[in-house]
């Protein structure tokens, strides 16, 4: 068990003498709570998968510190680590058992053979594999296979954390869902701290208390789904999360009220000292800007499009040259193609280059 | 992975002992012949380049060397390109007559070319391919066909089926999805696979010889002239021996980093 | 990893099909007609029969006992061939440089000797190997052996082994190479998490995944290495006496030195068949593996 923190740390894959900008993981600080989950969101080439290859100690850090309980452990090779990985695929030894290949690392690591069938049989029933023991583990589906990469992690009792690498890519999208499930009704049960890394945002959301998203190399924002969804504080993470994503259109903002194509906007909150040259901004999620029939005082829209997403309906409509995203409310249909937008006040966010401003209430 | 210091000493002393014979073979090209079987010497004392520079300078040699670059460029193309879908489908499919058919085009690459040179002679003669590029590439295409989709099916199962029912599903065409996702992943594969076709089109010479006669004249049969009615020109035949050693080492060269290719972060 | 049952597949296989086919069954025919007549001066064929493999087959006639002893040693060969540049190649490639500068130049190092004609390799190990005037043969009687290709058999097995070897490993170097680094680091990555050692490593995961480079590279290296002709021929002529008489060489001397068509035909045919059985029993356990697998 270990909370694990990272101390202003960096990676660069060309060398510690690169220039900062091109580094693939810019200097981050950061504490993982002991039995957290985790989920590293972001897309290809954020850091994500930097970030876990540093903690399983598979890459070794360019810069910073990597403590486990308070103890610096960049000297430590992965298997000292106390830490199990599940990778994209699955990662099995195709000569061996499922019974085998459990007991692999605690083969490795000398331990006596009551105690290895004892812990094995324990994570087979954890997992559900117990009816498969004797069976040659290429035999598996892919998901079988992916539970036993993840139990050959949780065997050795004196594993910390559990990291998973996007590890549902080559799950088949029904079983995804039980999978996911599974991860979840584990860490409940084991009280392990669990990173899990993707670039997609249901299984993020989904599977993890906090979501820490990445962009860049950067650490954009950390905080719980709700929060991420509520309160994004950059436009980045409005952008990625939710489907569809935040509407971020550039705007004139001034004391309570913001200016989108000439129309008026009410904020609930009042920003008035902006920073001067900067790109002003506002986001507002698709979910609290309705579509309604064209009125006076109303931002005018004309909607381009419907997409009927089953429990919802959203549109896409164009507000000058702004492109918009907006609530359909029930039994609402437009012949022309024009209506109004009418927003909720309190849901619409002002960002100053791409970051979130706090208003004064 | 920390492999040690003895590995890489294996390895240093097989490349010394695989580059002495090739040692050999350049210092018989350095030599006269009369040189050559007076007696045993390491270091030649006169080394001198003529023969190089015959070759090099010998309209013959030069266009036999041409004409057996393009056909094997050919060949290996050709080869390669037919292969690769064979190989998916062998690797993936079940279908009626896949395993007997899969064995019957490696016992191709069993049967001595001797025994093909008379019938290809009649055929290519028949379709006026005789005596082109194309009768040598064609006929190679017999051994190298098989032994591209022999390879290529070993690669293609080694990566795993899933990859391409999650191509599937995310909406690939299947021609997309081949191209640019699957190729890839069998780099390695098709790397070495080039490069063998590339080498048994290369110094295959029964069949170039016996289905060419003057425009495709391939460097093979010129060589069959260091045997003359004086005897063996042992350094001419080294000479030649040691310059059709480049084009291959180039080919090698290009392909290196694709069958040298790892996959560092998994497949997909 | 399961198939589908496809059979639109055969799509995928028609040119393949195509190319090959075009190349090998007209020749067949040509040599099946041969190995049941006889040849007469002016082209004139009768039939005999089976005449010709019933002396083939049988070890008390002369053609028999030379066919036996051919066949002996090219099985004699090709065994000691795969025993030593199997494990060689594997381990050579386990060797090679993964990343850096030093791949190119060690592929192509490697790769040299395949690219040498194949009447050049002889030829320059002809000389190579001479006591008097080659490096060779006057390094090893140097060094005190009793070293002579060509009037000693043993000398002559050894060389014929060492220009294989020599000539020939590197193919089963690169396939191993080439399937090494087509394992995916994760693989890797994994067993360090595992604490497996060096050699379970190897057992559990390089082993297993080559293993279907390995059969190529073993089936390749058999049939090459059974039907082998021209570095025997010229660097022994086949001798000392019949030392070195590959079942090939004995097949050309009949063929065109006694220009006997029709027992050569008969001997090739069942060389052919030897070979192909034999292929087919290993190719048949790798399959049995393989279906074990999908199950």
């Amino acid at each position: 068990m270990a909370r694990i923190d990272l101390v202003d740390l960096a990676h660069s894959y060309s060398g510690n003498d690169a220039a900062p900008e091109s580094f693939a993981l810019k200097p981050i600080s950061m504490t993982w709570r002991q039995g957290g989950a985790y989920a590293l969101l972001g897309p290809s080439g954020c850091g994500k998968t930097t970030l876990l290859n540093l903690i399983s100690g598979i890459v070794t850090q360019s810069r910073g510190q990597i403590l486990f309980d308070g103890v610096d452990i960049t000297p430590l090779s992965t298997e000292k680590r106390n830490i199990a990985q599940v990778f994209q695929f699955p990662v099995i030894y195709d000569t061996m058992t499922v019974g085998q290949n459990l007991a692999f690392p605690l083969k490795n690591r000398g331990v006596p053979k009551a105690e290895i069938d004892a812990r094995v049989a324990e994570i087979a029933r954890l997992l559900d594999l117990t009816p498969y023991l004797s069976r040659r583990a290429t035999w598996l589906t892919a998901d079988a296979k992916q539970k036993i990469s993840l139990g050959r992690g949780l065997v050795r009792s004196d594993v910390a954390a559990v990291l998973f690498d996007e590890p549902l890519t080559v799950i088949d999208p029904e079983l995804k869902w039980q999978l996911r499930s599974k991860l979840k009704a584990l860490h409940r049960e084991l009280d392990l701290t669990m990173i899990y890394v993707t670039h997609d945002q249901t299984e993020a959301l989904t599977f993890a208390d906090t979501v820490v998203v990445m962009h860049d190399g950067r650490v954009v924002q950390s905080g719980t789904p709700a929060e991420l969804f509520d309160k994004p504080a950059h436009t980045f993470v409005g952008y990625f999360i939710g489907s569809p994503g935040m509407n971020i259109v550039p705007a004139e903002v001034r004391g309570r009220e913001a200016r989108i194509d000439g129309h008026t906007i009410a904020l609930d909150r009042s920003y008035d000292v902006l920073p001067s040259g900067a790109k002003i901004e506002i986001g507002v999620r698709p979910e609290f800007v309705e579509i309604v029939p064209p009125a006076p005082g109303l931002l005018s829209a004309n909607i381009e499009r419907i997409d009927d997403l089953g429990r919802v309906r959203f549109a896409r409509v164009r507000v000058g040259d702004a492109k918009f995203a907006a609530r359909v409310p029930p039994g609402f249909s437009s012949p022309d193609g024009a209506a109004a937008l009418k927003f909720d006040p309190a849901r619409v966010h002002v960002y100053a280059d791409s970051r979130l401003v706090e208003g004064a209430l | 992975m920390n492999r040690g210091i003895l590995p890489k000493l294996g390895l240093l002393v097989y490349l010394v002992c695989l580059l002495l014979p090739i040692y050999w073979l350049i210092n018989m090209s350095l030599r006269t012949n009369e040189d050559i079987m007076s007696g045993l010497v390491i270091w030649p004392r006169h080394p001198s380049l003529v023969k190089y520079i015959f070759i090099l300078h010998d309209p013959t040699w030069v266009h036999g060397f041409l004409v057996s670059l393009t056909y094997v460029a050919i060949n290996t193309v050709i080869s390669v390109t037919v292969a690769l879908p064979a190989a998916y489908a062998f690797s993936r499919y079940r279908f009626i007559g896949d395993k007997h058919l899969f064995f019957w085009l490696l016992t191709n690459l069993m049967a001595p070319t001797a025994v093909f040179a008379l019938p290809f002679f009649n055929l290519y003669y028949a379709v006026g391919l005789f005596d082109t590029v194309w009768a040598v590439a064609l006929a190679h295409c017999l051994f190298n066909v098989p032994l591209a989709v022999w390879i290529l099916e070993g690669f293609i199962s080694g990566v795993p089926r899933e990859i391409d029912e999650t191509a599937a599903i995310d909406g690939y065409s299947f021609f997309h999805f081949f191209v640019r996702i699957f190729l890839p992943l069998i780099a390695n594969g098709v790397g070495v696979t080039a490069f063998f076709c590339f080498m048994f089109s290369w110094v295959e010479q029964l069949l170039a010889t016996t289905l060419t006669a003057t425009n495709a004249l391939p460097f093979a049969a010129v060589m069959s002239r260091t045997y003359s009615a004086s005897g063996m020109d042992w350094s001419l035949l080294a000479a030649a021996g040691v310059l059709t050693m480049f084009p291959g080492a180039l080919v090698i060269w290009f392909v290196r980093n694709h069958i040298a290719k790892g996959f560092a972060l998994g497949r997909v | 990893m399961k198939k589908t049952v496809n059979n639109r597949a055969w799509l995928l296989v028609a040119p393949v099909m195509i190319v090959v086919l075009f190349s090998a069954l007209l020749p067949m025919m040509t040599v099946v007609n041969y190995s049941v007549q006889d040849a007469m001066a002016e082209n004139h064929f009768f039939w005999n029969g089976d005449a010709w493999f019933r002396d083939l087959l049988d070890p008390s006639t002369e053609m028999g006992s030379r066919f036996s002893g051919a066949l002996q040693r090219n099985l004699i060969f090709s065994f000691v061939v795969l025993l030593i540049e199997v494990p060689l190649g594997i381990a050579l490639a386990l060797a090679l440089p993964r990343r850096g500068w030093t791949v190119g130049p060690s592929l192509v190092l490697i790769a040299l000797p395949m690219l040498i004609p194949w009447n050049v390799v002889g030829t320059m190990w002809q000389i190579f190997a001479r006591a008097d005037i080659g490096l060779f043969g006057a390094a090893l009687n140097g060094l005190g052996l009793h070293y002579n290709d060509t009037q000693d058999p043993v000398s002559a097995w050894f060389t014929i082994l060492l220009i294989d070897v020599w000539h020939w490993t590197p193919l089963v170097i690169l396939l191993s190479y080439a399937g090494l680094r087509a394992i995916p680091d994760a693989f890797y990555q994994a067993a360090r998490i595992d604490a497996a050692s060096r050699w379970s490593v190897f057992l559990n995961i390089e082993l297993p995944k080559l293993q279907r480079v390995l059969v190529i590279a073993i089936l390749l290296r058999f049939m090459q290495s059974f039907m082998i002709y021209t570095e025997p021929f010229v660097v022994t002529g086949g001798g000392p006496g019949n030392a070195t008489t590959f079942l090939s060489i004995d097949l050309v001397k009949i063929a065109l030195g006694q220009v006997d068509l029709g027992n050569a035909a008969a001997m090739s045919l069942v060389y052919y068949l030897i070979t192909i059985t034999l292929c087919w029993i290993f190719f048949t356990a790798m399959t049995q593996l393989d279906m074990l697998k999908e199950a």
